[in-house]
């Protein structure tokens, strides 16, 4: 065995036994990436869980008509919402607080006017949607729900069997009045509205309040079928976020790596291991070898749990999974050399390390996934190289995706990761102690 | 083996930190590298070890020549850093094995070289116990046989004892001693005067870049202006004609008056004293008090570079 291989062997073992020996080290890399994926992935992921929360709504009914009771009825039995009934003015006061989401307002004599405006004859009711600006994205979802159940119920209401027969004639009372219609149209309508009318009038007698709940009404002329397009049987909402958690953590561990290049200058361990008759390139090899080690211990590790606890699967290629592990570790350790290199004082470039990968991880879709970024931001991080490796392990993972689909993210994070060796390289202080 | 320092150079931009520093350090012998802060002495060590490239000049090892950073001849050398250059956070043992390892031991040979130098440093008992709870004089120890496990033929030691309790000290110096005695070559940096005149056999003086001395510590005390020094008190102190005439006397330097104090700076204090007593005696003068200071590496330091060797 040669002297350098030897030496070689005990440089790398030195790094990595430092680091498994340290506990702190141990729980910033491994627990915290695992705990915070963990609440992540619980938040953002598959909304079929059992348990998961529904949009407070609260709706006010000031008209009481059959119409607006149904559409209550109609809007508690979605089931992502949770609507509750209750005045105005306590309504408007949930929201101000952010107890609910969003408050309906049905107004008085909204049902009669709702049916009569089918036509556009007569003026249309007011509804109100309270919601609360912080959670601006519930509003939509309510009001699509709510003329989803007011379409029903209104024309099932004006053109059903036992449908009301005094809002089809004052619907009719309406489109003739219309000035605004063209003769030939309201003609039309007016045919339309007199044959409902009659036929109405041949059906029995309908029970008081108009017409039956349930039957008849425009519905929606299609029905959606729900397929998550992943390779999985089912999509893991925490696959994401341990390889966002990964990331993140693992490019920390390699600021350590850098940081203690330095420290070791500082307590003189540099100095002895520069005496020793090695290569530069030995020396920094042993490094970058142990810093990879390292990586791809974390990344097993949270992985391995992930697994395990998690239900994460390699879904796509078990090769190209590893792969983009494996570049993913280099990249972080020619970061971790390029921060020795162009790092001066421990505490500085331990600050300033910690602010930029914090940039990367978040423009990378660690935290959240590049895809709901803003256009330009989603072509302007493609520049980022932790966007490829969370993109390339989300790849492997929960989309399925082939090998092929990891070649691109594995040849970004190598050619990164060259880079930056060579730029250390070159600016690496040798006469520094 | 010798180790040869041969007209060094070093510049770091437009600063001269090493300007022909030329000396060589015999095999069984301790040489004493001494030079106020920032004399080029730290840059010298490392041009030495190996750390950093001359821009001319030689460092050779048993004729050797030192060249480039993964040269064989660099296991002669074993270098002690000033800083405990430890790994704090692995055991005694790992890091004996780690810096052995850096010089190609292995194997059953490791293990016995660890095991000697634990016994060597007392520390058979806290092999297994991190640095980290160590004293100050436990950890220079263990800094010491890290440098050791090899068998260097050469050592540098950079300020080794600093911050060591007396007994850690003796220790130190007696490892020294011994390996002096097996025919190492030894080359010492210290801001101790003693620990340089109980140890070292040559001094070498830098400031400046320059070697301004090189020298044995006897012969060194003997050429400097600044010599052995005889203080007398009398009353009523000796006048100008007294002090004239023991100016005159023969291997006297010079004589300094100050409130009935007279100063006598000589070369060979033996011989002087007696005859300034005697001719101050013969002028109806008795002396009160007599005292004698030899001079020491302390005044040749002064003497040489305007500064104390302590002046940090």
């Amino acid at each position: 065995m040669s002297s350098s291989w030897i030496a070689f062997r005990a440089l790398v073992r030195k790094d990595v036994l430092s680091f498994v020996r340290d506990r702190r080290a141990l729980v910033v890399s491994v627990l915290t990436p695992i705990l915070i994926a963990a609440f992540f992935g619980y938040l953002f992921g598959d909304h079929d869980e059992p348990g998961r929360a529904k949009m407070a709504v609260a709706v006010v009914d000031l008209d009481g008509s059959s119409l607006s009771r149904q559409v209550v009825a109609g809007l508690a039995g979605e089931a992502a919402l949770a609507t509750e009934a209750m005045d105005a003015a306590r309504a408007r006061d949930l929201v101000r607080r952010g107890k609910v989401r969003v408050a309906v307002v049905l107004p008085a004599g909204f049902g009669a006017a709702a049916t009569r405006a089918l036509f556009g004859g007569a003026a249309k009711p007011a509804v109100e949607l309270l919601y609360d600006p912080s959670q601006s994205f519930a509003r939509p979802v309510v009001e699509g729900l709510l003329t989803l159940h007011v379409m029903q119920t209104a024309t099932r209401e004006l053109f059903s069997a036992n449908g009301s027969t005094a809002a089809v004639e004052a619907t009719l009372a309406d489109v003739r009045a219309n000035a605004a219609l063209a003769p030939e149209r309201r003609a039309d309508l007016t045919r339309l509205l007199e044959a409902v009318r009659d036929f109405q009038a041949r059906q029995p007698a309908a029970p008081a309040g108009g017409a039956a709940p349930g039957g008849g009404g425009l519905t929606v002329p299609f029905a959606v079928s729900d397929v998550a397009v992943s390779a999985g049987p089912r999509y893991n909402g925490y696959a994401h976020s341990f390889a966002g958690m990964s990331v993140q953590f693992i490019l920390f561990m390699g600021i350590d790596a850098g940081v203690g290049i330095l420290l070791q200058r500082q307590q003189g361990v540099w100095r002895r291991l520069r005496a020793a008759p090695l290569s530069r390139g030995v020396l920094l090899a042993a490094r970058c070898t142990a810093t990879t080690l390292i990586a791809l211990g974390i990344l097993a590790a949270v992985y391995l749990v992930a697994m395990l606890v998690f239900g994460v699967r390699i879904e796509g290629s078990v090769a190209g999974f590893a792969a983009v592990c494996v570049a993913f570790a280099l990249f972080t350790s020619a970061t971790g050399l390029l921060i020795a290199a162009l790092g001066r004082s421990v505490q500085a470039t331990r600050g300033l390390s910690t602010l930029v990968v914090l940039l990367l991880v978040m423009l990378g879709g660690a935290w959240v996934p590049s895809f709901v970024f803003p256009e330009w931001l989603q072509q302007a991080t493609v520049f980022v190289p932790t966007r490829w490796a969370v993109d390339g392990l989300d790849a492997m993972t929960w989309r399925g995706l082939p090998l092929a689909a990891a070649v691109a993210p594995v040849a970004v994070l190598i050619g990164t990761a060259l880079a930056f060796a060579a730029l250390a390289l070159w600016r690496f202080d040798w006469d520094a102690d | 083996m010798s180790l040869v320092a041969e007209d060094l150079h070093k510049r770091y931009g437009a600063i001269t930190a090493v300007a022909g520093v030329s000396f060589e350090a015999a095999p069984g012998a301790i040489l004493g590298l001494l030079g106020p802060n920032g004399a080029g002495k730290s840059t010298t060590i490392s041009m030495l070890a190996g750390l950093v490239r001359p821009d001319r000049g030689t460092v050779r090892i048993g004729g050797a020549a030192m060249s480039g950073d993964a040269d064989p001849v660099k296991r002669e050398l074993g270098l002690v850093p000033q800083e405990v250059a430890l790994i704090e956070d692995l055991p005694a043992r790992v890091n004996l094995e780690i810096f052995g390892a850096l010089y190609g031991l292995s194997g059953r040979v490791l293990r016995e070289r660890c095991d000697a130098a634990l016994e060597l440093t007392s520390l058979a008992e806290r092999a297994l116990d991190l640095p980290r709870e160590f004293s100050g004089g436990m950890k220079r120890r263990l800094n010491i046989a890290c440098a050791l496990l090899h068998r260097p033929a050469v050592l540098l030691l950079d300020e080794p004892t600093v911050g060591v309790d007396p007994q850690s000290r003796n220790a130190i110096f007696e490892t020294l001693e011994n390996l002096r005695a097996a025919g190492h070559t030894l080359v010492y940096t210290t801001h101790y005067m003693e620990e340089v005149e109980r140890l070292c056999d040559r001094v070498v003086i830098i400031d400046h870049g320059r070697v301004l001395a090189s020298d044995t510590i006897a012969r060194l005390i003997a050429a400097t202006p600044a010599a052995s020094r005889l203080t007398l008190e009398y009353d009523p102190p000796p006048d100008a004609a007294a002090c004239a005439a023991v100016a005159a006397l023969a291997g006297v330097r010079a004589v300094a008056l100050d409130a009935g104090t007279l100063t006598v700076t000589t070369a060979d204090i033996g011989a002087a004293a007696p005859r300034v007593l005697e001719l101050l005696a013969a002028r109806g003068l008795s002396c009160r008090r007599l005292a004698s200071e030899n001079a020491n590496l302390e005044d040749v330091f002064l003497a040489l570079t305007g500064r104390s060797l302590r002046d940090r």
